[in-house]
């Protein structure tokens, strides 16, 4: 997808498209990587993998629970099963299937959920997941991965595919910009610094680390020099990147797609505040359901926008001068 | 008003539903209209109900399920009286009440919040035991959908309303045949259904969806028996415009302005 704006033309693509290319190469180079459906393969980018490879494709039907535990049973038979769906839906529906069937058995399986956030737009409250990354945060032995952009999706897929354990994948039916490119490194657990500064640190997690970036240029020219991490991985929390950051900086924004409790920012602040407490603000959804909207209208109202970083880093500036 | 009335106020309601989705730019096409004529059977004949007192303790209730299909509930709610026909424009849009899939909200006559396939059920469940409870006159009508039977928890609700000889609530079946990429018998097959109901200990019932006259008719007859009722309705999705019948790609995709002005034509002259 193209978008023209007045002086540049801007490249998006959806993380949801590259989980598409990226499970159909993996499955092509490994017989025993399986994708399964709950009535959403299209949704969720399976359309390749099945036309090419059926023979690696079970649709188990509108049944999140039972994928959940089939997968399980897969992968404790030596399969390596991506198991699809809305983030809403899995892990919202099945959490106690991943729970047990899966992180209990540490099998390898990997939970991989589209339509993640407020983005999803028009379909409203119901299909925005927005509490994903609280509950699966709490589940041991899970490792929780949050891609920024299409490339960086591409590489944690194939990270994900090659580590060994249950890995759950947020993903956006949103397409947005690139910020990472196909050299970018990705390493689990290894959060990247996208932008020096000593000021604050911005610690942004899937589509809220572009905003990070946008919000970062604003403050430059306001001669607050904001330093942003990308925050691909949730679980294990890159610990050792964000507190050094923030002994150099002082303070600290979290932003993320995703309610304040339980997610990101609470994940930032509890390491924070146990190793190294600064002020700290926190940008999500404040703990209310979305609505039906367009993705833009609603990351404005409910403040995951640049501008709301760029307001909670003034704040946070002014009161801690 | 009588079965030749009803059937012109589907076709009305269908176009409504058109020019909503058309507007709203996505959205459930064929499901939504082919529950045109059970849900017109429902509000206009069946349920009883009052569109200007629409927290009346005694009236009868109706859960959509199946919440994807809530704009020919809105169309419909909207003709009945619950709020201004004006209004049906704002579907999917910022701050309407019209939201994609339904939300609690009795001002407008949405009994409770749907869209996640596989709960409505349950929760029209608890409505009917409530009404056994305290000995409540009315009735509890919940549409599902034919995918939606391949979830779990529709065949606990399932146990559960049998269990409890919950005969207050009638369940309508949306037999379209599709779900989502394809048909019901590939993705997951159902049949027999009717014959699953049956063993489940309900009371099973099939009609034609699309016939307003067959419809009202069991709809009576399932406010007698001594147990809960099924009722599978035949329907052909995208029901009543000839390039969205039986495809299943127009399960959720909203026409574009050229595709509903040619829709609308074809249900005006039919
Ligand atoms: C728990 C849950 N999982 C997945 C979905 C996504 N979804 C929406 S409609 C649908 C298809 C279900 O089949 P059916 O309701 O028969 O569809 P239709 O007849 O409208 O095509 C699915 C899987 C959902 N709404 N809820
Ligand atoms: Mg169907």
């Amino acid at each position: 997808m193209t978008v023209e704006t007045k002086d540049q033309v801007i490249v998006k693509k959806a993380t949801r498209d590259a989980f598409g290319e990226a499970i159909l190469q993996l499955a092509r180079e490994n017989k025993q990587i399986v994708a399964l459906s709950a009535n959403l393969a299209e949704s969720t980018r399976l359309d390749g993998l099945i036309k090419e490879l059926p023979d690696q494709y079970f649709e188990v039907g509108v049944a999140e629970q039972n994928m959940a535990g089939i997968a399980a049973g897969l992968a404790l038979s030596g399969k390596i099963p991506f198991i699809t769906s809305f983030a809403a839906f899995s892990p919202g529906r099945n959490w106690e299937q991943i729970r047990v069937a899966i992180c209990y058995n540490n099998a390898n399986v990997k939970i991989v959920s589209t339509h993640a956030g407020l983005s999803v737009g028009a379909d409203g409250a119901t299909h925005q997941a927005l509490e994903d990354i609280a509950i699966t945060r709490a589940i041991p032995d899970l490792v929780i991965l949050s891609p920024a952009d299409y490339y960086e999706a591409k590489k944690a897929v194939i990270a994900a595919a090659e580590y060994k354990g249950p890995v759950y994948i947020r993903l956006s039916r949103q397409p947005s910009p690139f910020i990472t490119d196909e050299s970018t490194r990705f390493e689990i657990g290894k959060c990247n610094i996208l932008k020096e500064g000593k000021d604050l640190t911005i610690v942004a997690m899937g589509l809220m680390v572009n905003e990070a970036m946008l919000a970062a240029d604003k403050l430059e020219k306001e001669g607050i020099s904001a330093e942003v991490i990308n925050c691909h991985t949730i679980k294990p929390l890159d610990k050792q990147t964000i507190i050094s950051s923030v002994k150099k900086t002082g303070r600290a924004i979290t932003a993320e797609e995703h309610q304040i409790i339980g997610g990101l920012g609470s994940a930032v602040s509890e390491i924070l505040s146990e190793n190294y407490p600064v002020p700290i603000k926190r940008i999500g959804i404040h703990d209310c359901f979305g609505e039906s909207g367009s993705a833009g209208e609603l990351l404005s109202k409910y403040g995951c926008n640049c501008d709301n970083i760029v307001e909670a880093a003034k704040t946070l500036i002014s009161n801690t001068k | 008003m009588n079965p030749l009335e009803l059937e012109s106020l589907s076709k009305k309601i269908r176009i409504e539903v058109i020019k909503m989705l058309a507007k709203a730019g996505s959205g459930h096409t064929a499901g939504s209209l082919d529950v045109v004529d059970i849900l017109v059977s429902l509000y206009f004949s069946v349920l009883k109900h009052d569109p200007k007192k629409p927290t009346w303790e005694d009236r009868d209730r109706f859960v959509l399920s199946a919440g994807h299909m809530v704009p020919a509930l809105y169309a419909v709610l909207a003709e009945a009286g619950y709020f201004s026909t004006d209004r049906l424009e704002t579907l999917r849009k910022l701050g309407s009440p019209l939201q994609g899939h339904p939300h609690y909200d009795l001002s407008i006559g949405i009994e409770a919040s749907s869209g996640p396939l596989g709960q409505g059920i349950s929760v029209a469940a608890g409505m009917a035991l409530a009404g056994k409870i305290d000995k409540q006159p009315y009735h509890i009508y919940c549409l599902v959908s034919d995918g939606e039977h391949d979830e779990g928890q529709l065949w606990e609700a399932i146990m559960f309303c049998a269990k409890y000889k919950l005969n207050n609530l009638t369940l309508i079946i949306d037999r379209n045949n599709i779900q989502i990429d394809g048909l019901t018998e590939e993705i997951m097959p159902l049949e027999p259904l009717d014959e699953k109901y049956r063993a489940f200990n309900w009371y099973i019932e099939e009609v034609d969806g699309h016939n307003i006259d067959q419809l009202i008719k069991v709809f009576e007859k399932s406010k007698n028996q001594n147990k809960p009722t099924a009722i599978i309705a035949n329907t052909i999705p995208g029901k009543g415009v000839s390039f969205f019948e039986r495809d299943y790609h127009w399960h959720g995709k909203a026409p574009s302005q050229e595709e509903a002005a040619l829709a609308i034509k074809e249900l005006e002259s039919a």
